[in-house]
């Protein structure tokens, strides 16, 4: 039998390697499954671009980061970052409107089908990816400053006294306390405000939406108000928590669509439950279980291989993997039912 | 469409399936009989002036890559201009292709087969094994428990198969991994591998087909393209099968190596008869050889583009002529009415989903084989380069642009959106030049102006394809229709 210090062990293990490090990734895939959702909700296509708007809306934080650096702000132990986000969503939300008043208000009038959408929003991705490369240029960069940790390694293995550490970064921590935040504002906001119930009647049924008064510009004004902060923030966070990279956006995109898909396109909740979903199967079906296995089976029985289900590499794939097996056996994902 | 039952889920609803993917029925214009010819002339020109303004050279190169991309356009039209199938998962089947390359004409390295041909061979019975109960299972059991007794085989079949396969693996990668550390390949002529690349295409189009077809417009393309996605990481990460991303370099050529040529007495000949005058000029011997020689080198290179791009040509005009005869057949006529009246055709007795299975069968195999020539032509096979905005999107561009549900529309819509790929740089550069004429080269903005014309190209592609799609919804050459 394992003592209790190794199950301990163990225990602390998973939440350092896989518990935390799920935890944040699903929020920030979560945040930009939201946006998506939202966008197919009310606009009724798959915006491709989406990825990169979260770059765009990224490279503008950064931009305002700099800003505040230079004029000597911080945000004390937290990053600056945090502090440009709101300016990023002003600019990030206009630019979003204006694209739509430029590529898709066009095809909203001759009601073109959602294929038409979906290739604009490919064109759109294609500028928007030039865009930021043109700002940011290619290569990696780390905006991130403050204080790096919230709990610290060596701290955390003195104050218990166990062999695991256990680290939690500070942009670990605001991920999973923004995306909280935002989470429960965005339903506060769709359940129980006037705007928020007629985009839900809007996305429901457009025709008696349109009967009772709704003004639909406003309502995809709107749309894109939201749908650009939430690509913003997560698009911050994520670049916070990782480094910010131009083609990692368009990659996060796969995911972010699982997410939605998985959860049930159109709607939110699905949008967050399928994000955690995406983000704990791949952090799982990747990380290699061997210290873990060896701190709860007796030392004769120790595992000789890694006890990896799958290849890092793969990381990207299980989210596909997952998304082609709901889709196959639920299509319409864990919530179906009414939409938004 | 105002249909609220739109956002209802992946699988198509009534009202989507009436809907064509292009506005054809609306009542066109007469075209001109000459319009095609003379966007072609164009285009011919456009490469001409290259070639007299920047280099014969890069004319040949976007030559060669220009009609690849033609070919990789055709099958997508196929799928997109003449079934409505929005398949964004081109990227899968141009690699497929390119690893039919590798598999055909690479040299089998027989140490690694001795080392782990068996584990390999054990792990594809074992693959079989479980597909054929899985599939046993699901004609023998109903409802919840056969979902449960798949799932457990799956589990069970993974537990045998991973250290048989681990096993394997690590055997054949060990073997001389800076080199080889791979299984190699049939050692057959890499011309061959343009069927087999098809081959493969169509394999794995099949497979797709099945799971992600009956789903809607914008769910078949997110499913698709993940799909590609999953092909691209294993192709990245099996090094196995093609040595992953450590790259499959120096495949044997269809057409002669250029150091062959300079040394083989009949193209010395034809060089020198064809430069006579300007060689009898130079009177000093040495002088005079010198100077053939470099006329050798610059007349062999462009002899081994021509000898492709001769190869590529025949490929495409044959595929060409397949493509125009099957749609301007009763088969292809079927195909417009499933795309524009689903509903209709299957009153009529049309197996829907068969013929839309074939017909992205058939697309994707196009592509495999462009995705075959084109990695013959770069002579090795890079499963890290493939990404899906240079290799799915772009190619969507070209169909777009180029006029859906046309074949020559696919073809001059894959020439002119390379060349547009290709010049962008260039162009990109010298608009920076402009703008930083005047600039100190020692300032942070000089430095970073340098930077923006790479990503120029990508500006230029979006706004050419939101252009098109807004003012020229049905391309430079649209698709005729003949009884409206």
């Amino acid at each position: 039998m394992p003592e209790g210090t190794d199950i301990l062990n163990a225990l602390v293990l998973m939440t350092n390697f896989v518990f935390v490090p799920a935890l944040a990734y699903g929020s920030q895939l979560a945040l930009g499954a939201l946006g998506v959702t939202l966008v197919f909700g009310i606009l009724r296509f798959a915006n491709f671009a989406h990825g990169d708007l979260m770059a765009f809306g990224t490279t503008i934080a950064i931009l305002f980061t700099w800003a505040l650096q230079a004029q000597g702000i911080s945000f004390g132990v937290l990053p600056t970052a945090l502090l440009a986000l709101i300016p990023a969503i002003v600019v990030t939300a206009i630019v979003a409107i204006f694209i739509d008043k430029a590529v898709f208000t066009f095809y909203r009038r001759q009601k073109a089908a959602p294929v038409v959408f979906v290739i604009a929003s490919v064109g759109v991705m294609f500028m928007l990816s030039a865009i930021v490369r043109f700002i940011m240029g290619t290569e990696d960069r780390r905006f991130t400053d403050g204080e790096r940790f919230v709990v610290r390694a060596l701290d955390f293995k003195k104050w218990s006294g166990l062999d695991e550490g256990l680290a939690i970064q500070t942009t670990q921590a605001i991920t999973v306390v923004v995306t909280l935040i935002v989470v429960i504002a965005l339903f506060w906001f769709l359940n129980r405000t006037r705007t928020g119930k007629a985009m839900r009647a809007y996305s429901d049924n457009e025709d008696l939406a349109l009967l009772s008064g709704i003004n639909p510009d406003r309502i995809v004004m709107i749309t894109w108000i939201i749908a650009a902060a939430l690509a913003t923030i997560a698009g911050t966070l994520y670049g916070l928590d990782k480094s910010f990279k131009p083609f990692t956006y368009l990659q996060l995109l796969l995911p972010i669509f699982a997410s939605a898909i998985v959860g049930g396109i159109g709607q939110p909740v699905g949008a967050v439950v399928g994000g955690f979903v995406i983000a704990f199967s791949e952090v799982m079906l990747t990380y290699a279980y061997k210290k873990f296995a060896t701190y709860l089976v007796p030392e004769n029985l120790e595992p000789s291989g890694l006890l990896q289900f799958l290849g890092t590499d793969y990381k990207f794939a299980i989210s596909f993997i997952i998304l082609v097996l709901v889709l196959l056996v639920r299509p319409t994902g864990i919530f179906k039912g009414k939409v938004l | 469409m105002t249909d609220t039952s739109l956002n209802s889920g992946p699988e198509k609803t009534e009202a989507e399936k009436t809907s064509a993917p292009v506005p054809t029925a609306i009542v066109q214009k007469r075209q001109s009989p000459w319009r095609a010819p003379f966007v072609f002339a164009l285009m011919a020109a456009a490469l001409v002036a290259v070639g007299m303004g920047q280099s014969w050279s890069v004319a040949l190169a976007i030559l060669n890559m220009s009609l690849v991309s033609a070919l990789m356009a055709m099958g997508l039209n196929l799928q997109w201009g003449y079934a409505g199938l929005f398949n964004a998962g081109v990227m899968a089947f141009t690699a497929l292709g390119g690893l039919a390359a590798v598999v055909v004409s690479h040299e089998p390295v027989w140490d690694a087969l001795h080392a782990g041909g068996r584990g390999l061979a054990l792990s594809a019975v074992i693959v079989v094994a479980i597909i054929a109960t899985a599939a046993f299972i699901s004609t023998q059991m109903k409802g919840r428990l056969r979902s449960f007794a798949i799932f457990v085989v799956v589990v069970v079949g993974y537990l045998v198969l991973r250290p048989v396969f681990g096993g394997a693996v690590d055997a054949v990668e060990s073997v001389d991994p800076a080199r080889t550390g791979f299984i190699g390949g049939l050692g057959l002529p890499i011309m061959a591998s343009w069927l087999v690349g098809g081959i493969f295409a169509a394999a794995v189009a099949w497979l797709i087909g099945k799971v992600a077809l009956g789903l809607r417009s914008d769910y078949l393309a997110i499913a698709t393209l993940g799909i590609s996605e999953i092909v691209i990481a294993v192709l990245k990460n099996e090094d196995w099968l093609a040595r992953g991303v450590k790259n499959v370099t120096g495949l044997s050529r269809p057409v002669p190596y250029e150091v062959d040529l300079q040394q083989a007495p009949w193209f010395v000949d034809l060089v020198t008869r064809f430069n006579a005058n300007s060689l009898q000029a130079i009177a000093d011997q040495a002088d005079r050889d010198a100077f053939l020689r470099q006329l050798l080198i610059e007349a062999s290179s462009a002899f081994v583009k021509i000898a492709y791009a001769g190869l590529f040509t025949v490929v495409l005009l044959i595929i060409l002529a397949l493509c125009v005869r099957a749609l301007n057949s009763p088969w292809g006529r079927m195909m417009r009415a499933i795309r524009d009246n689903e509903e209709a055709a299957a009153a009529m007795g049309k197996d829907i989903k068969a013929r839309h299975l074939q017909i992205f069968v058939l697309g994707s195999a196009i592509i495999g084989i462009a995705g075959a020539m084109m990695t013959t032509l770069d002579g090795q096979f890079t499963p890290g380069t493939y990404n899906p905005l240079r290799f799915t999107f772009l190619v969507w561009v070209m169909v777009i642009v180029g006029g859906s549900g046309n074949n020559l529309g696919a073809v001059i819509g894959g020439f002119l959106i390379w060349f547009i790929w290709v010049e962008a740089e260039p162009a990109g550069r010298y608009i920076v030049e402009l703008l930083s004429a005047n600039m100190d080269p020692d300032s942070p903005l000089y430095r970073h102006l340098q930077d923006i014309a790479a990503p120029f190209r990508l500006f230029v592609m979006g706004l050419v394809l939101l252009i098109v799609l807004r003012f020229s919804p049905r391309g430079l050459l649209p698709e005729k229709v003949r009884h409206s």
